[in-house]
């Protein structure tokens, strides 16, 4: 028995010694991601998550400048949009190849959209594209050079170069695509700053450097992505050294970290908008001036600071801030007033009727949606509102509310992520946005003056116009009042000492390029 | 012997059958669908009805269960839509991780909790008893998750013993010792409920054997206590201790989904789990029959084993 145990402690003593785990090596950046990716095309993904990684492998023919939600050229060096905004022509950056060694070209381009959009193409079937609608505006693209292509749209589309700027516009080789059909996702290759290296399912993907990148070499050897989908063992992990990036820090972890010099804290606004679908259609809500006394009475402050630890900031609008061109910085949020929503209600002649309010349990973009819903009660209640809570599971959540409210709700808690300001406003609150009209307007608001301005700002070529058209709109919506606006969320990041020129950016894509780890 | 465990196989097969028409059903009837689940914010009745359409899953369920048992039954068990790759590849991966857990859990189980009753039952009402049956308690009563965190907390943020997360070291390892030393942590957690109650039966099933007239007339006879005890009461006890294990390893498996998670093993509960909420029916699917068929042979060697301890029951 004691030879057994003498031998049992040596044994557990070199497991002890193996190699420090807990030292994560000069040059490799190692990121805990939240999930799995799904894949690594960037045609397939859907997931913030997995274009964590595409970003850094992948470039599209624009990009988001540093900080902004602006274009800048990236694979195409310039272009002309023709004074109808039907006609994009772009020149491409000359010399530039994929990993696999071949020519990024017109016909690349080309390929990258056919095959999304074309149900004929003959590598269609390497699909499903979901996200390939962002792209239905597309007519047809024709390599008119081997550095010139032409984007022919069936309407003037005003959010089409920031949709190039989505990762769902990166570009893969479609040597690749022909080479691995359905499984190129596994065997990717792309133009970015970073390589594919391995991937090892549920455990890591690696990236390595491209030496020959266009636009300056990184300097990082390589960047390991790892899923950890909990968040406590997300911060388990940070905490004990065996990540240098975290990103979707949980709320209340954030001070221990600010609180710890061996780490540094990161947060970035981004165009996201949390909020409250009234039903405009029936019920208390359908009057304007209760749907403004539901915004009075809530405490958005309180919210925001208490259960979201200021991880997040109060909303004024309909518009994130994020969007600096689009945003009207003049919009003040509808300040916290119970006094005022009380006797609105009662100038508006509320019965004192119980309203129905949706609550799911979780879901992308959502925050703390179970904490927030019932505090939200509380506030609505203070002021003499009677509200009865019903919660469900994401998916049931989204199965009930995108249908529309109307018949069995009042209001339902819901969050968006957008690049473009047009896509929420014009998914969510125009007239023709009705979900038996396909979209999302669950509200069932509907003000012509609104339908108007965002028809026009689609069409726009100009961003100075557009930016007006926006600005108005956000105007007529806070007076309006189809939402109860709430939080705009403040993505955050935590890194370890040593990384350097680490920086977040308000598209909510991690980019790794000039990121340093010596 | 034989002719037994062929029969019992083949008895297998409507029951994984049956199974597999219940996940069918019960995936059909929660709400939300794939395409919604992936299509998040951008689930307009269109894309939604296009997205299906390109996953096939616009066809009626009864048809599409049949086109899956037909695939099935050909080896094909189709393409997972949030993996994008071969459901009986991820599942397969993902079993043999947690067979990698379950297995050292069970077996720790098993050592550690039949010690501890038979040293309770021999002897009864002493201190070791006592502190033996009081740790036992606390092990049965402490959700699992929560001791995994306690044991990352200390064991791998504030000592740095042990990795708190992962099979094997992201940079460099992939060896055995690396695997164990990623392995402790979790099976530990893992196994120490199932310890609990293998102990708490061990213990009276040991107590009610002692008191038969045949041990009476083994010591009587001037048999070394030692030999009473491991080979006279013990092999006894065993036929009644052993189902107890089989059904442990049921336990051990469904705990699965939990350590799993904690400690983010690879393994087939957490992506059970993910594969549910994110409505992945033929991941559901095949995992599903994996984990029942391994089960249902898992009973089986067990039924065997205490055939052959019992010969009573051949």
């Amino acid at each position: 028995m004691k030879r057994f145990l003498a031998a049992a402690l040596a044994a557990a003593s070199l497991l002890f010694a193996s190699p420090g785990y807990t030292q994560t090596p000069p040059n490799v950046l190692i990121v805990g991601q939240i999930a799995e990716p799904k894949s690594l095309d960037p045609a397939a993904d859907t997931a913030v998550n997995d274009f964590r990684i595409l970003v850094n492998m992948y470039d599209g023919l624009v990009r988001y400048k540093d900080g902004t939600l602006e274009v800048e050229p990236s694979l195409a060096k310039s272009w002309t949009i023709s004074d109808d905004g039907m006609t994009y022509i772009f020149k491409l950056r000359e010399g530039v190849k994929f990993h696999d060694g071949t020519d990024f070209n017109a016909e690349a381009v080309k390929f990258n959209f056919d095959r999304m959009l074309k149900d004929d193409h003959p590598y269609h079937d390497t699909g499903p594209f979901p996200l390939a609608f962002f792209f239905s505006s597309v007519k047809e693209v024709t390599a008119v050079d081997p550095l010139t292509v032409k984007f022919e749209l069936n309407a003037p589309y005003a959010p089409f170069l920031s949709n190039l700027a989505y990762p769902t516009g990166l570009m893969i080789s479609p040597a690749a695509v022909e080479e691995y059909g359905k499984e190129v996702g596994r065997h990717p290759a792309g133009t970015g700053a970073y390589k594919f290296a391995e991937w090892e399912s549920n455990a890591k993907v690696v990236l390595e450097k491209n030496a020959d990148y266009w636009d300056g070499a990184p300097a990082l050897e390589a960047v390991i992505y790892r899923p950890i989908t909990d968040a406590n063992t997300r911060v388990a992990e940070m905490l004990a050294g065996g990540l240098d990036v975290m990103v979707e820090v949980p709320p209340d972890n954030l001070a221990q970290f600010r609180d710890n010099d061996a780490f540094a804290v990161h947060e970035q606004a981004g165009p996201h908008l949390w909020f409250l679908i009234l039903n405009a259609k029936e019920g208390p809500f359908a009057k304007k001036e209760i749907r403004q006394a539901a915004n009075y009475a809530i405490n958005k402050t309180a919210l925001v600071d208490n259960i979201l630890q200021g991880t997040a900031e109060v909303a004024a609008g309909p518009t994130p801030p994020a969007f600096a061109w689009a945003y009207d910085e003049t919009l003040e949020p509808y300040p916290y007033d119970p006094e005022k929503a009380k006797s609105m209600l009662k100038e508006a002649g509320y019965d004192g009727s119980e309203v129905t309010f949706y609550v799911t349990e979780g879901g992308s973009g959502m925050l703390d949606p179970t904490a927030m819903g019932t505090a939200i009660q509380a506030d609505l209640e203070a002021v003499g509102m009677k509200v009865k809570i019903e919660t469900y599971e994401w998916n049931t959540f989204l199965g009930k509310v995108n249908p529309g409210l109307e018949g069995k709700a009042d209001m339902a808690e819901m969050a968006w992520m957008t690049n473009d300001p047009d896509t929420l406003p014009f998914l969510a609150l125009r007239t023709e946005a009705f979900p038996d009209k396909g979209g999302f307007n669950s509200g069932y608001y509907s003000n012509p003056k609104v339908d108007e301005l965002l028809e026009s700002a689609r069409t726009s070529t100009s961003q100075e116009e557009r930016a007006k058209l926006y600005k108005e709109m956000q105007q007529i919506v806070h007076e309006d009042a189809p939402w109860v606006f709430v939080a705009n969320w403040k993505q955050n990041a935590v890194t370890s000492a040593a990384v350097e020129n680490f920086k977040l950016q308000p598209s909510f894509f991690l980019m790794l390029q000039d990121v340093a780890k010596p | 012997m034989g002719a037994y465990v062929a029969k019992r196989l083949l008895a297998a097969i409507p029951v994984l059958f049956g199974l597999s028409i219940i996940v069918f059903v019960i995936m059909a009837l929660i709400p939300g669908d794939p395409a919604l689940a992936i299509l998040g914010s951008f689930a307009t009745p269109e894309n939604v009805a296009k997205l299906n359409q390109d996953l096939g899953l616009d066809k009626p369920m009864v048809q599409q269960y049949f086109i899956w048992l037909g695939n099935m039954l050909q080896g094909d068990f189709g393409r997972s839509y949030t993996l994008n790759r071969p459901v009986i590849d991820e599942v397969l991966e993902r079993f043999s991780a947690t067979l990698i857990l379950a297995g050292p859990a069970l077996v720790l189980c098993s050592i550690f909790g039949l010690l501890a009753g038979v040293i309770s039952a021999v002897k009864q009402y002493s201190w070791a008893d006592k502190g033996l049956t009081f740790t036992v308690l606390i092990g049965i009563s402490m959700p699992s998750f929560w001791l995994g965190l306690l044991l990352i907390f200390s064991f791998a943020v504030k000592w740095r013993l042990f990795p708190p997360s992962g099979m094997y070291a992201i940079y460099g390892g992939g060896d055995l010792p690396d695997l164990i030393h990623h392995l402790t942590l979790p099976a530990i957690t893992l196994a120490v409920v199932a310890t609990g109650v293998i102990a708490r039966l061990t213990r009276t099933s040991m107590l009610e054997v002692l008191r038969q007239d045949y041990i009476r007339t083994a010591r009587a006879k001037g048999i070394k206590e030692r030999r009473v005890i491991y080979v006279h009461a013990f092999k006894a006890a065993m036929v009644s201790v052993i189902p107890v294990i089989g059904i442990q390893a049921g336990f051990v498996l469904g705990g699965a989904v939990y350590i799993e998670t904690v400690f983010q093993w690879p393994g087939i509960g957490s992506m059970l789990v993910k594969a549910i909420s994110t409505r992945d029916l033929l991941l559901v699917q095949g995992g599903v029959l994996v984990v029942a068929a391994a089960y249902v042979l898992f009973n089986l060697l067990v039924d065997v084993i205490q055939s052959i301890l019992d010969p009573r029951l051949r």
